[in-house]
């Protein structure tokens, strides 16, 4: 029962349309950040440049970026740590309260963001931690960690167990299996879901919005920016914020690319 | 083996649990405690009363928790109809394109949306990408279409859209061609087999897919903020006031503890329904 042509060319022209639409607002910022106009109006009648160098001096600019880089370096890190093991406990092991586990896991997910931020905020304020940026860390954590457990976990169970027990019984004890056959096996489920851990941090705004006290991300700024009124400033530091997290996405996906084409040259000189 | 694999089950599982009970366990029973405080205090060491959900009822909160409900099963019901023909495309018909489309989508994810709400607001308002060209092309020009309750769930569509398309293209996935084929074949028409064969057997998919879509939804802001111009207030934006401005604890903490109530409540049923291991793609 393969679909006929027909509905075969509508799907795909639907599909275009679907990742027109999902883009064109971006293909909006776009262009109004290059107008040259302080008060944007289309069609734009001269273009320019300058806001992106102003953008670039501003030492604010360059404060907010600093803290945005440093909690999704640190968000990243530990997500990948955590999720790791998350992962196993998740997919890999036979344990008593495994579905419980899995199920508690997807409940963070499902969360208002902005209302477990105010709940953290709530939390930190009655055990007496003043929010800063270390806070947001923490916050990004509730969101981010199940999502890079449930993408190592997918990883985890295309895995054979069969490897790990021939190890064991040739001798290797929990720690050298972990080193030596677990991690490397998963470790293109870990590369992505650093990944996902970083690029989701970048560009949260509901979980940062409570806890980083008088320190400010990028998207917070740009709210801000954006329910106060019109700065020029806005499409062009979105613009910044969106062409930073792409030129990572293919980075990732070059580094993947060039990793294969070695293993496969080195598989092909054996 | 099987003991083994019992400690190691326990012990990989600690540091998330460690992480989770710390970040996500503890602020919320901070949440419950805080609801029953009297109003305006800034500690739990009060004597505990109820008033917080009796203003919520004599000041009327209730309302912008039926509009944020309201709006998100709009949105859900509108995501489930958009995203059925590309889901079963992904699923289905597409070779490389679910590829293209998946890679397409998710790094819509990982831009802030704020940044893209604000896209639609250069895109749709007065003077903006739409109405700008087309008066300078045409000469006719109209009012802009934002800060009303039709363009919040036109905002809430499209924010959501992965959330609903990835689980559905998966519960898809999961309906064996054979099933369809066979129905096909004993002469079932096209929708009897989308009735009785492809939604019941995808189900899992649309479970999730739908409740994904309908709790961020349902405690979403941004759209009523940037698209809407707080043409209605949504739950989230009341929590954040009586968080703010209303320098009101446990008013926001009642308020988040029904919401929560409510999502957390949907969440459990809909994901004690379903097997994860069977979605996630285990092989065993």
């Amino acid at each position: 029962m393969r679909p006929s042509k027909s509905t075969r060319i509508a799907l795909l022209i639907y599909g275009i349309l679907t990742i027109a639409f999902l883009y064109l607002p971006l293909v909006s910022v776009g262009f109004a950040s290059i107008s040259k106009a302080r008060y944007l109006s289309f069609p734009i009648r001269a273009y320019s440049t300058k806001w992106y160098g102003k953008a670039l001096e501003s030492e604010s600019v360059q404060d907010l970026l600093i803290t945005s880089l440093m909690i999704a370096g640190i968000v990243t890190v530990i997500s990948m740590v955590v999720g790791f093991f998350g992962a196993l406990a998740f997919a890999r092991y036979q344990w008593r309260y495994r579905t419980l586990f899995q199920k508690i896991i997807l409940l963070p997910i499902f969360f208002p963001q902005m209302v477990l931020g105010l709940a953290l905020l709530m939390w930190f304020n009655s055990i007496g931690i003043i929010p800063s940026w270390k806070t947001a860390v923490i916050a990004h954590l509730v969101w981010i960690a199940p999502i890079a457990t449930l993408i190592i976990a997918i990883r985890a169970y295309s895995f054979d167990p069969a490897l790990e027990e021939a190890a064991r019984d040739m001798g290797a004890n929990t720690t050298t299996i972990l080193r030596e056959i677990t991690l490397p096996l998963l470790m293109p489920g870990i590369i992505s879901a650093g990944l996902f851990s970083f690029l989701l941090s970048w560009g949260n705004f509901p979980l940062s919005l409570f806890t980083t006290g008088a320190d400010s991300t990028l998207p917070e700024w740009l709210y801000a920016k954006m329910v106060s009124g019109y700065s020029p400033l806005v499409p062009t530091l979105g613009i910044l914020s969106v062409v930073g997290s792409f030129l990572l996405i293919m980075l990732a996906f070059a580094l993947s690319w060039l990793m294969r084409s070695i293993k496969q040259s080195r598989a092909s000189q054996i | 083996m099987e003991r083994i694999d019992r400690r190691l089950g326990f012990l990989s599982a600690l540091p998330l649990g460690v992480v989770l009970a710390l970040s996500f366990l503890a602020p919320m029973l901070v949440i419950a405690i805080f609801s029953v405080m009297p109003q305006k205090v800034f500690s739990v060491l009060n004597m505990p009363d109820f008033s917080s959900f009796g203003v919520i009822i004599s000041q009327g909160y209730y309302k912008s928790l039926l509009w944020s409900l309201g709006m998100a099963a709009v949105s859900t019901f509108m995501l489930l109809i958009i995203c059925w023909p590309l889901a079963y495309g992904m699923a289905k018909v597409f070779n490389r394109f679910t590829l293209v489309l998946t890679i397409a989508v998710v790094m819509t994810l990982f831009v802030s949306e704020n940044i893209r709400l604000f896209g639609w607001v250069l895109t749709l308002m007065k003077g903006g990408l739409f109405e700008g060209h087309i008066r300078h092309w045409t000469g006719i020009g109209w009012d802009s279409p934002l800060y009303n309750v039709s363009v919040i769930v036109f905002g809430l569509v499209y924010v959501y859209l992965p959330f609903m398309l990835f689980p559905l293209a998966q519960g898809i996935s999961m309906v064996p061609d054979d099933a369809r084929q066979a129905a096909a074949d004993l002469g079932a028409s096209r929708w009897r087999i989308l009735w009785e064969i492809d939604l019941p057997l995808a189900a899992p998919g649309i479970v999730i897919g739908s409740l994904l879509s309908f709790v961020l939804a349902a405690g979403a802001t941004a759209e009523s903020k940037i698209l809407g111009g707080q043409a209605v207030i949504v739950i989230s934006d009341d929590i954040e006031t009586a968080f703010t401005f209303g320098q009101n604890w446990p008013l926001g903490a009642a308020l988040s503890l029904i919401l929560i109530g409510i999502i957390g409540g949907l969440a459990i049923y809909g994901v004690s329904r379903v097997d994860l291991d069977a979605i996630m793609g285990r092989k065993r």
